[in-house]
């Protein structure tokens, strides 16, 4: 054989061999790779259920908050014209009673989320942090909010009492305030 | 004396810690940087205007510093602190009025404050001297993302004093996740997602409500900030940062001047 050719070069006789000849076992190239394909198929599926588990692991089920939904007592319980604010610290809730009917204030800052103050002499809710101010009936006439205080669905339970749904709110920028849960009419 | 410390290096021991000679040599004296898990993340070389003060501010070293103080000081506070609504602020007041050596807890806040104010002043730094160019930009990218998490940091430990300023400020902080895109469900794209009436993002069940384990700042809250802040966010940290050293050296060391 000639030095010059390079020994790591198949000669023509081998190069077919090697070409048809199995890797090792039965395995060919294409079922490698469709096994390989599996794999990682299987793989990213695992790993989809897996951070899947993790997000749905965060969201708790079980609260230990106050109920989202709750009774506020019989319609007479409440003085006409007052700002009721019994449910205040246990469901961030303000009862008013018109002499047409109630609605339901939340207690939420439009601006940034405070907690502002009934003041009966002035007449209206005023926050501590920035200073806005809300009439009786949630309109903002002071401060940096943006917009009303929202209203909360309020109605009539079965056994007469009211009945407040925080999980519905209106927004009075939004024209919500006209919609059916936003007033309970009641007339004594 | 000379003798015993002959014999000293001589030994297995001394011989399996330090695989090289005395660091007199340029070759020993890069041996020893490039041996060494912790030193190998820095550069073997600084340039002389690397190391001067009128032109880095130190402003990386004394982040770092103090991220190393804060963890110390940190950890110290987790033997004492209990994060429960209950227990929470009188840990804190404790940590001030009983327990020895009461300024840990002034140690950490206020190594917290400064922390974020030389973070700030060594991206300034790293902008002022174009540092953040190329071959740098990824580096500046891993900058970013740490900045954010030392912010991050300073927001979860803010809670958990458990006083008003901490609740009203985390109560405001974490309205803005009622407005993420989609996730949020008073984010743009949130009213996309309701079938038949029915909200399938709402106040329940969006990324603000999985951040604070409810729908307010309540005890859920706090245990989950408390479990970001001492363990979340520093490993996270503590990783890039390994990352942000180390390719300090591979781009070339410090920046030199412009």
């Amino acid at each position: 054989m000639a030095d010059d050719t390079p020994k790591t070069e198949p000669t023509e006789a081998q190069a077919p061999a090697l070409k048809t000849a199995p890797l090792r076992g039965d395995i060919s190239r294409r079922s490698f790779f469709s096994t390989l394909g599996l794999g990682w198929i299987a793989f990213g599926g695992a790993a989809a259920a897996g951070t899947g588990a993790m997000v749905r692991f965060m969201m708790p089920t079980v609260l230990y908050e106050p109920p989202q939904e709750f009774k506020a007592g019989f319609p007479n319980e409440f003085a006409v014209g007052a700002v009721d604010e019994r449910f205040k610290a246990s469901y961030g809730c303000w009862i008013v009673r018109e002499p047409q009917g109630f609605y339901a204030l939340s207690t939420t800052c439009t601006h940034l989320g405070c907690t502002p103050n009934w003041l009966s002499a002035d007449e209206k809710f005023k926050c501590p942090c920035h200073g806005s101010g809300f009439l009786r009936t949630g309109i903002n006439i002071e401060g940096p909010a943006p917009r009303p205080l929202e209203r909360y669905k309020i109605t009539l339970a079965d056994d007469g009492q009211l009945l407040i749904d925080k999980n519905t709110k209106y927004q009075e920028e939004k024209g919500q305030w006209a919609l059916d849960g936003a007033y309970l009419p009641y007339v004594a | 004396m000379e003798k015993l410390f002959k014999s000293l290096r001589q030994t297995q021991v001394w011989k399996s810690v330090f695989r090289h000679g005395y660091p007199d040599t340029p070759r020993n004296r890069t041996l020893a940087v490039l041996s060494n898990t912790f030193l190998h993340l820095h550069p073997v070389k600084v340039r002389r205007s690397g190391i001067r003060l009128s032109y880095t501010w130190c402003m990386g070293g004394l982040t770092f510093f103090l991220f190393l103080n804060l963890t110390l000081t940190g950890l110290l506070l987790m033997f004492y602190y209990r994060p429960t609504a209950e227990l929470a602020y009188q840990d804190i007041f404790a940590l001030r009025e009983h327990v020895s050596i009461g300024v840990m807890r002034e140690m950490h806040r206020w190594g917290a404050h400064l922390m974020v104010i030389t973070v700030w002043l060594h991206m300034y730094r790293v902008f002022l001297t174009g540092s953040y160019k190329p071959p740098r930009e990824f580096n500046w990218n891993v900058g970013v993302i740490l900045l954010v998490l030392t912010l991050l940091l300073s927001f979860t430990g803010y809670l958990l004093p458990w006083d008003q300023l901490a609740v009203w400020a985390i109560t405001v902080g974490t309205n803005m996740a009622r407005a993420t895109p989609f996730l949020g469900h008073e984010g743009p794209g949130a009213a996309l997602l309701s079938f038949g009436g029915v909200d399938f993002i709402h106040a329940g069940d969006d990324i603000r409500f999985g951040l604070l384990a409810g729908r307010f700042v309540g005890e859920g809250a706090l245990l989950r900030f408390y479990v970001l802040h001492c363990v979340g966010f520093p490993l996270v940290a503590a990783t890039l940062m390994a990352v942000h050293f180390w390719r300090v050296r591979k781009d070339g060391g410090i920046s030199g001047p412009l």
